[in-house]
């Protein structure tokens, strides 16, 4: 089994970056440095799990190797409400400085926009999927602009909140949350494993697909509402981060070749994990907090897409 | 037998199949012809349920395909388009074994790789079968796919234009293929054609489509007539017995 040998060599290295990150220079501070590093490292294999699996979904039913869910406009959105909140209720409102109000408040946002907007799209029947992703970019710049509107006009004393909830963060995740949302994806994952193989015909196309007797329309709406929650709920963890999903599901099938479902979203979880973990190694130990992870990843990440879009043009 | 009631569909305000209703036998090829635009992949694919028809019916052994559930559906009857779109790189073994996924959901027991196996054998591609399918030419990949669709095992066989781009070779290999399917494995199957003389020399019974309409349904032979065939096609078009082949030479009518 090839694919089992290069997953347990991923594993491996998920662990090791979890135990360098958990146990270095620890100094025996068991009480106070390990339970705070360990909510960090939860948090990002949470993180990483949900966009890795939302980011293989949504490519899966789009037909298309380089979109992440992104596009469906939700980071926009949650960046509006939090520029929305600041900018009415004052940075000090409850609804900033209380994370559960704000986590709840968000995923709330997020969740009924995107069911509304597939209920809007899905009640003329078989509107081809593009054109939601169209709408949904529409949606994002609209998001978008608004914000930045409100964000020239605010205070920059506020601004500074606002571009604190602008990049994704571990540093200071709440860990009464990272445990509610593992319970949350955990659940998801458990009910939308069993969809893995009628994915895998998906990726044949829509007649074929069919014809196999995968109920199309229906599989395609579950798998984009599963997206749209596990993104949300990443999102209001720990920031916007979609952009992250991109690379790990490409690495993911460059790595393992496959066309299974269950290998490529594995494949892409664990590869999440190391990415996240070590890259947050990166931030705290190499450039000493002076940078974000996310920025990192959207450096990495931005090299990575031109690579992609070349890679496809030539292959064209 | 497949009975088409009445079929519909509209594309904004025009009709492309209107009012459609035929029979088709079991244990036959039956081939749709017709000028372009006349509706005959249209109606296949309301046939077998890619598109929805607008008004109509139509019924599979006497059960209407609306109630019948998509997987049982598939387990009775294939279709195949003419272009077909992968996103994904794979063998032709793994191509096939798809075919078997409305029986297993992606997990093989030994009698679906025997099937596999048999849908192989039957295309002649066991040489092929682990070479990746944007390695092959056309003749040989429109040949995986029917292999898929045999593998899949259903009693009625929808093919949609399987010759487009193919030689002459791989054309008659495949229309040979398909009266084996029918004489030896008693499928039944359904073809739209586009080269009226492969549907005169293999298919049993025709259905000339025109602008929507079914305009003349009946044996090969009652059908491959010039009179027929004018109707169909606006021309006249002489008809040389050959052997027992009835050939339209229709390339300077």
């Amino acid at each position: 089994m090839r694919d089992l040998h290069k997953m347990l060599i991923l594993v491996g290295l998920a662990l090791a970056a979890c135990g360098v990150y958990l146990f270095q220079d620890l100094n025996g501070s068991f009480d106070y440095a390990l339970p705070r590093r360990g909510v960090k490292v939860f948090a990002m294999v949470l993180t990483g799990v949900a966009i890795a699996y939302a980011t293989v979904v949504f490519q899966t039913i789009t037909h298309n190797r380089i979109l992440t869910p992104s596009i469906m406009g939700l980071d926009s959105l949650y960046m509006m409400l939090q520029t929305l909140l600041i900018f009415f209720l004052g940075s000090d409102h409850i609804t900033i400085m209380n994370k559960q109000v704000n986590f709840v408040l968000s995923i709330a946002a997020m969740i009924v926009f995107a069911l509304l907007f597939y209920h809007l799209l899905f009640r003329k029947n078989n509107q081809p999927i593009y054109f939601l992703l169209l709408i949904g970019i529409i949606c994002g710049t609209f998001f978008g602009s608004i914000s930045t509107f409100l964000q020239v006009l605010i205070d920059p004393n506020e601004f500074q909140i606002v571009q604190d909830q602008m990049f994704a963060s571990f540093n200071n995740v709440n860990s009464d949350l990272v445990w509610l949302s593992v319970i949350v994806i955990a659940l998801l994952i458990v009910f939308a494993w069993r969809y893995n193989s009628s994915l895998d015909v998906l990726s044949l196309g829509r007649d074929t697909s069919i014809n196999l007797g995968v109920d199309y329309d229906a599989l395609v709406k579950k798998m984009l509402v599963l997206a749209a929650v596990l993104i949300a709920i990443a999102t209001a963890l720990v920031g916007p981060i979609t952009f992250f999903g991109l690379i790990v599901a490409n690495l993911s099938y460059q790595f393992f070749k496959s066309y299974k479902h269950s290998v490529i979203i594995l494949g892409a979880a664990v590869i999440s994990i190391v990415a996240l973990v070590g890259g947050q190694w990166i931030v705290e130990r190499v450039f000493t907090f002076n940078t974000t992870l996310s920025v990192i990843i959207n450096f990495i990440g931005g090299v990575y897409f031109i690579y992609l879009l070349l890679k496809e043009s030539r292959s064209n | 037998m497949i009975q088409v009631r009445e079929l519909t569909k509209l594309y904004g305000k025009k009709q492309v199949v209107e009012n459609v209703s035929v029979d088709i036998q079991r244990g036959q090829i039956t081939s749709f012809i017709g000028p372009n635009g006349a509706g005959k992949s249209t109606l296949l694919s309301m046939v077998s349920r890619l598109l929805d028809a607008d008004t109509g019916e139509v019924l599979i052994d006497s059960t209407n395909t609306k109630k019948l559930k998509s997987n049982e559906f598939s387990k009775r009857v294939s279709i195949l388009k003419q272009s077909n779109f992968m996103n994904v790189r794979l063998t032709i073994r793994e191509l096939v074994s798809f075919g078997r996924f409305p029986y297993s959901k992606g997990r093989l027991n030994e009698e679906d790789e025997k099937m596999v196996d048999q849908a192989i054998d039957y295309m002649d591609l066991k040489e092929l079968e682990n070479s990746y399918m944007d390695e092959l030419s056309g003749g040989q990949r429109q040949r995986a796919f029917i292999a898929m669709v045999i593998a899949q095992d259903t009693d009625y066989v929808l093919l949609d234009e399987p010759l487009n781009n193919l030689d002459m070779k791989h054309s008659v290999q495949i229309m040979k293929i398909l009266r084996r399917l029918v004489d030896e494995l008693g499928k039944t199957v359904i073809i739209v054609l586009h080269d009226i003389n492969f549907a005169s020399v293999y298919s049993d019974r025709i259905v000339a489509l025109k602008n929507g309409r079914v305009v003349k349904d009946g044996p090969t032979e009652e059908i491959i007539q010039s009179a027929a065939l004018k109707e169909i096609y606006d021309m006249d078009i002489p008809i040389q017995q050959m052997d027992n082949c009835r050939i339209c030479v229709y390339f300077n009518s």
